[in-house]
């Protein structure tokens, strides 16, 4: 099959952007994304949004978008599926520019939350649980992550502090990367004296909800022109899987299934084996959540994921380093734009444009967003083939 | 306030009714109508015992609307003695610390607060520690 091919990224820096709407937020991205492509045209928008309905009481995104940023007329729409939204408006893009039905494809994720704060943010967060069965009882997704938090820590005897290693890893990734949220690492006597959020979770355990937008511009590799100014990353495999969206009808909650599905079918597309996975950015939006992906993508045994990150496994120098410009806890976590941030992150290892943060001879790259506690999970590859 | 979406689940709500799978006896709750463990078609209402035991749990301080006024509140994974597990309120805890493995048994309590709306009062299951 012909390659697809990754030809352009863009994002804006991820915080409390109170100065910037969602529509220019995703305009900047969009527009650094098409330059970077060389100034491919597009054929096609994709929209990756979580909760703008909620947030800025604004829907239609597609409309809005191709038309902000000087495309009126082409095709354009909108994927949701909760924090895995920028997965599957990437994928949408994937299957576009592979089905030929498109040549010339545009991913944007974009997220605007700070615009509502307090009790009514956190009621808009809850409508991405079960509202029949869990958010009328005042259940929101930090309190899924609680829970699943400590049921892990209860079966698998993990001491208090056993999940330090992977915000301390973020943080200290985080600090290289100019456009994330926190540029500053912390140690374990400030996260062992941290505040809780959500009992037994603390504030480092939670990546922080934050404004922010990524695009990408995808075409086949044949259409790429001669003089095309960078390495070449190409999509190597591309997988959704789903599993129930309320936690409580999962026969084994710390099974993230859909997350080990998703991963076993991209590694089998991509024709590599997990050994060969250059670097993993996974979906920390909780400390528990890279934990038990870690544990569904096969790198570590069930129970035993946590303690991947006390000994280095993670690291920029490790055997299989993650979030490796910060992660969700440390660049910020902007919702529906998160999936594309972690494809604009992968691009920037694959090119060698990582900086500080610059995974040695990096070939293969396996990024993973979740919606929900894995309900949805989306997986892709990017491969070098320079 | 969605008036007709909580009466429809006033079942569910007051009686756990949850469903019987005719094909594999599998307890189901909430009613899915579909099987989820060798997907034949299961209509066949069940009435749940409401005792259990508690399967995790947590407390929340920053609350949706509609919880705030009763925050800090504790969220459970409830496991059914029949078997599935379900998500609600620990309720009636007075100075019990709620454990893993803790004996509980539902109860009829109000979900949630509409504030100074003028709506109808939501109620259904929460669960409490076992009275001896």
């Amino acid at each position: 099959m012909t390659d697809i091919i990754i030809a352009g990224v863009g994002q804006t820096p991820v915080g409390e952007r109170w100065d910037t709407s969602l529509r220019s937020l995703a305009a900047q991205a969009i527009q650094a994304a098409i330059q970077d492509s060389g100034g491919l045209k597009p054929q096609a928008l994709f929209v990756g949004n979580m909760l703008a309905v909620n947030l800025s009481r604004q829907a239609h995104l597609g409309a809005l978008l191709a038309d902000y940023v000087g495309l009126t007329g082409i095709e354009a729409e909108t994927l949701e599926a909760g924090g895995a939204s920028g997965g599957a408006a990437l994928r949408q893009g994937y299957l576009a520019v592979a089905s030929r039905m498109v040549d010339v494809a545009l991913v944007v994720g974009v997220e605007k939350y700070t615009d509502v704060i307090g009790p009514d943010l956190e009621a808009a967060l809850a409508t991405l649980t079960d509202a029949d069965y869990e958010s009328i009882h005042g259940l929101t997704p930090t309190a899924q992550a609680a829970l699943l938090v400590r049921r892990y820590m209860h079966e698998n005897q993990v001491p208090a502090d056993g999940l330090a290693g992977f915000p301390l890893t973020a943080h200290s990734n985080g600090a290289g990367n100019k456009n994330s949220m926190y540029r500053k690492a912390i140690d374990l006597e400030t996260y062992q004296k941290a505040d809780t959020v959500c009992e037994p979770l603390n504030i480092f355990d939670v990546a922080p909800n934050a404004d922010g937008a990524a695009a990408l511009v995808l075409t086949r590799g044949e259409l790429l022109p001669n003089d095309f100014p960078h390495p070449i990353v190409r999509l190597a495999a591309s997988s959704i899987g789903s599993d129930t969206l309320a936690l409580a009808e999962r026969s084994d909650p710390l099974l993230f299934a859909a997350a080990q599905v998703s991963i076993e079918q991209a590694l089998q597309k991509a024709g590599i084996t997990r050994e060969q996975v250059d670097l993993f950015e996974y979906y920390d939006a909780f400390s528990i959540f890279a934990v038990l992906s870690l544990e569904a993508a096969g790198f570590a045994k069930r129970g035993e994921g946590w303690k991947l990150a006390g000994d280095g496994f993670i690291a920029l120098t490790g055997q299989l380093p993650c979030a490796t410009l910060g992660g969700l806890k440390a660049r910020g976590n902007p919702g529906g734009a998160t999936g594309v941030y972690q494809a604009v992150e992968a691009v920037a290892q694959l090119r060698g444009q990582a900086g500080a943060n610059q995974v040695a001879e990096a070939r293969y790259a396996l990024i993973q967003c979740l919606g929900g506690p894995a309900s949805i999970a989306v997986s892709h590859i990017l491969e070098s083939i320079a | 306030m969605e008036i007709p979406r909580h009466w429809r689940l006033k079942q569910q709500r007051y009686g756990l009714i949850g469903e019987i799978c005719p094909h594999c006896d599998a307890k189901i709750f909430p009613p899915r109508d579909i099987c989820p463990h060798c997907g034949s078609e299961a209509k066949t209402s069940y009435a749940f015992s409401g005792r259990g035991e508690v399967f995790s749990f947590t407390t929340i301080y920053e609350a949706p609307t509609g919880f705030d006024e009763t925050a800090p509140y504790t969220v459970a994974l409830v496991k059914l003695e029949e078997g599935p597990l379900v998500t609600a309120q620990l309720t009636d805890l007075g100075e019990t610390r709620p454990e893993i493995g803790m004996p509980v048994e539902m109860v009829t309590r109000r979900l949630r607060s509409d504030g100074d709306e003028r709506g109808m009062l939501i109620y259904g299951y929460k669960f409490r520690p076992v009275l001896h």
